[in-house]
C-alpha cells in the first residue's frame, strides 16, 4: 500500500531592486525577508544544518540527542509559525510551504506563502529611500536565459526501486505540462528566437538537458535524484520535483500537486502505466512545451505515436483503476480524490477541444489570450518589449500591478483560511509541532529544520527533538499537551517521561 | 495504451454538439468585451517604461 502522500511546494521568488545603482540580489533578498521576522514575528529562529538524525519518531520523543547543534548564521534562514521555512536561496528569497497532507491544503500554504511574500514587499519598501522600491515576482526565468525554480517534494515508498520511479514518473512529468504550465514568451534555449518559438507553454522547459541526475542549477535533469528524505530514511524517500513552473493559477497548483501525488501513489503501489517512455524524453519535453496548439506527435520507446494529451489519457485511465481498488486516503480522502480525478478529467477534455475555455483557469492559456488581445490591439510583433513586460507583470506580486491577479482566475483557497495559513501550521503532520513550539517557546527554541528541532531550556547541554515521522506530532498527537505545557521545559519533560 | 481509446471516446467532443448560432455569436461577444475591458485595464498598468523594466530585469541563476 502506498505511503500517504505528504507533500510540499518550495519556490525561488524572482527579486529586482529597482533605482539603486549597485543592486545586489543577496542583500535584496536579505532585506525581504528581514523586513518580515522583524516586522511581524516576535523572535527570529534559525534553521539548523545538521543531517538527519536516526532516532526515535517525532511522537515517541524518548530519546534525546545531547550533541550541540550547528547553527548557520551568515544567511538569513527563519522558520516561521505556520512551519514553513523563509529564506535566502542563491539570490533569490525561498520560501517552503510546510508539510501538507493534500493538495488542497497545500494550495492554500502556496497561496499564504505569497501573502507572506507581499507583506514583506511592503516593509521593506517602508524602510527604504524614496525612489527605491523592491519588487518581487513568481515566476522563474528573468528571459535573459537565468531560470529559478518551483520545486514540490512528496513523500514515498522507500522500497519502491528507485528506477522504475524514474521510469513511471518521467512519462507523466513530459506530458504534464500541458495543465501545468505557466506559459512564456519566446525562448531561452540556445539558438532559438521569437520567430522560432513566439510563445511556449512552460517556463521552465528551455532549461532542462538531462533525463536523469543530481543537478539542479546545470544540465537540469527531468528527474531529481537527490536523496534526502528529511525523514527515516529506512521508510521513506522524498521525491523532489523541479521540473515545474511557478503557477499563479490556483487551481493549476491545485491540480500539479493533486493529480503528481495520485501517480506517485499508483507507482508507490505498481499500477502505473510502463509502457509510455518517451523515445527521446528531452526532445519531447522541449516540443510539447513549444507546441501550443497541442498537435505535435511523439515516438515512444516501444514505437508507438502519441500526443502528450495520449499519455495523460494513459494515466488518467490507470489512475481510476488504482483508485476503484485502492480509494484515494493517501491522497487525502475521497472527496478530494474525487474531485481531483474530475478536474483532471475536464482539463484534458478541454484542452482537446477547447483549450480557450480555460483561460479562467491555466496560466498559459490566460496568457495566450490576454497577449493575442494586445498584439493584436497594438500590432506587436512578438518580440517587441511590451509583449517581455506583460510576461513578467503577469507574475507580479505587487497588487497594484501585478496582471495574474486582475483577469478573473478562478479560487481553490478561501481567504479567511489562507490569513490562518500565514500564520498557523497545518494540524496534519509534524509542521504543527514545529510551528506551534515556535509559537508557544519562541525564546526557548534555538533552531528547528523539518526533521528536528533543538531547544535551549538553560540547561546544558541543548536538546534536540528528532520528528522523523512527517505525520507525527499532529494536532491530534500533541495539540492538548502543547496547549499544557507553559514553557519547554516542561514540554521536553512530559516528551521524555 | 489501449485503455486510453477506450477513455477517449467517453470523453463528449464539442463538435458532437450543435449550438444554436446566436447564442455561440451572444458569448463570443460577451468574451469579446471583457478582453477589451481587460486590456484597457493592462493599457493603464503596465510599466510606463516597459522596455527599460525588461532591460534591467536580470536574475541569477538558482535552485
Amino acid at each position: 500500500m502506498a505511503v500517504h502522500k505528504v507533500l510540499g511546494i518550495e519556490t525561488e521568488f524572482g527579486i529586482l531592486h529597482r533605482n539603486e545603482g549597485d543592486s545586489n540580489p543577496v542583500a535584496a533578498s536579505s532585506m525581504i525577508i528581514n523586513a518580515y521576522v522583524n516586522g511581524f514575528l516576535e523572535r527570529r529562529v534559525g534553521w539548523d544544518f545538521e543531517d538527519e538524525h536516526p532516532g526515535v519518531d517525532a511522537r515517541g520523543f524518548n530519546e534525546f540527542d545531547a550533541l550541540a547543534p550547528e547553527i548557520e548564521t551568515h544567511l538569513v534562514n527563519a522558520v516561521l509559525t505556520n512551519g514553513a521555512r523563509y529564506y535566502v536561496d542563491h539570490a533569490h528569497p525561498e520560501l517552503s510551504t510546510p508539510e501538507c497532507t493534500d493538495a488542497l491544503q497545500c494550495t492554500t500554504y502556496d497561496r499564504a506563502a505569497e501573502e507572506i511574500l507581499i507583506r514583506s514587499m511592503e516593509k521593506a519598501n517602508e524602510l527604504l529611500p524614496d525612489g527605491e522600491e523592491l519588487v518581487i515576482h513568481k515566476n522563474n526565468s528573468d528571459g535573459k536565459g537565468n531560470s529559478y525554480g518551483c520545486h514540490e517534494n512528496y513523500l514515498v515508498d522507500r522500497s519502491v526501486p528507485f528506477g522504475r520511479i524514474v521510469n513511471e514518473v518521467m512519462p507523466y512529468f513530459i506530458s504534464r505540462q500541458v495543465f501545468c504550465g505557466a506559459g512564456k514568451v519566446g525562448s531561452e534555449a540556445p539558438g532559438l528566437t521569437h520567430s522560432d518559438v513566439p510563445f511556449q507553454i512552460t517556463q521552465r522547459a528551455d532549461f532542462f538537458e538531462e533525463e536523469v541526475g543530481l543537478e539542479t542549477t546545470l544540465k537540469r535533469p527531468i528527474v531529481n535524484t537527490r536523496d534526502e528524505p528529511h525523514a527515516d530514511s529506512k521508510k521513506y524517500r522524498r521525491l523532489h520535483v523541479i521540473v515545474g513552473d511557478a503557477n499563479m493559477s490556483e487551481v493549476q497548483t491545485y491540480l500539479k500537486l493533486g493529480v503528481t501525488a495520485i501517480v506517485l501513489a499508483m507507482i508507490d503501489d505498481n499500477m502505473a502505466p510502463n509502457d509510455c517512455a518517451f523515445e527521446t524524453s528531452v526532445q519531447s519535453l522541449r516540443q510539447i512545451s513549444y507546441d501550443i496548439d497541442l498537435v505535435t506527435v511523439h515516438r515512444l520507446a516501444n514505437g508507438e505515436k502519441v500526443s502528450a494529451l495520449d499519455v495523460q489519457w494513459a494515466y488518467y485511465a490507470a489512475a481510476e483503476k488504482w483508485a476503484d481498488r485502492n480509494g484515494f486516503d493517501v491522497v487525502g480522502g475521497r472527496d478530494i480524490g474525487l474531485d481531483l480525478m474530475q478536474r483532471w478529467h475536464d482539463v484534458l477534455v478541454a484542452l482537446e477541444n477547447d483549450p480557450d475555455s480555460l483561460s479562467d483557469s491555466i496560466d498559459w492559456i490566460a496568457k495566450r489570450r490576454l497577449y493575442e488581445g494586445y498584439r493584436e490591439r497594438h500590432e506587436l510583433e512578438w518580440s517587441d518589449p511590451r509583449l517581455a513586460a506583460l510576461d513578467l507583470q503577469y507574475h507580479d506580486l505587487r497588487p497594484d500591478k501585478g496582471l495574474a491577479r486582475r483577469i478573473g482566475l478562478r479560487r481553490i483557497s478561501d481567504d479567511s483560511e489562507v490569513e490562518a495559513a500565514v500564520d498557523n501550521p497545518p494540524p496534519s503532520t509534524r509542521a504543527y509541532f514545529r510551528g506551534r513550539c515556535l509559537e508557544r517557546y519562541p525564546d526557548e527554541i534555538v533552531a528547528a529544520n523539518w526533521d528536528s528541532m533543538v531547544f535551549d531550556i538553560g540547561t546544558d547541554p541543548l536538546r534536540r527533538v528528532p520528528m522523523l515521522e512527517p505525520l507525527r506530532g499532529t494536532a491530534a498527537h500533541v495539540g492538548n499537551l502543547l496547549d499544557e505545557c507553559a514553557n519547554a521545559a516542561e514540554l521536553l519533560r512530559r516528551l521524555g517521561a | 495504451m489501449a485503455e486510453q481509446e477506450q477513455r477517449r471516446r467517453s470523453a463528449p467532443r464539442t463538435d458532437d454538439v450543435e449550438l444554436d448560432e446566436t447564442e455561440t455569436g451572444q458569448a463570443g461577444e460577451e468574451l469579446k468585451a471583457e478582453l477589451d475591458d481587460l486590456l484597457d485595464e493592462i493599457d493603464d498598468v503596465l510599466e510606463t517604461n516597459a522596455e527599460e523594466f525588461v532591460k534591467n530585469y536580470v536574475q541569477k541563476g538558482g535552485e
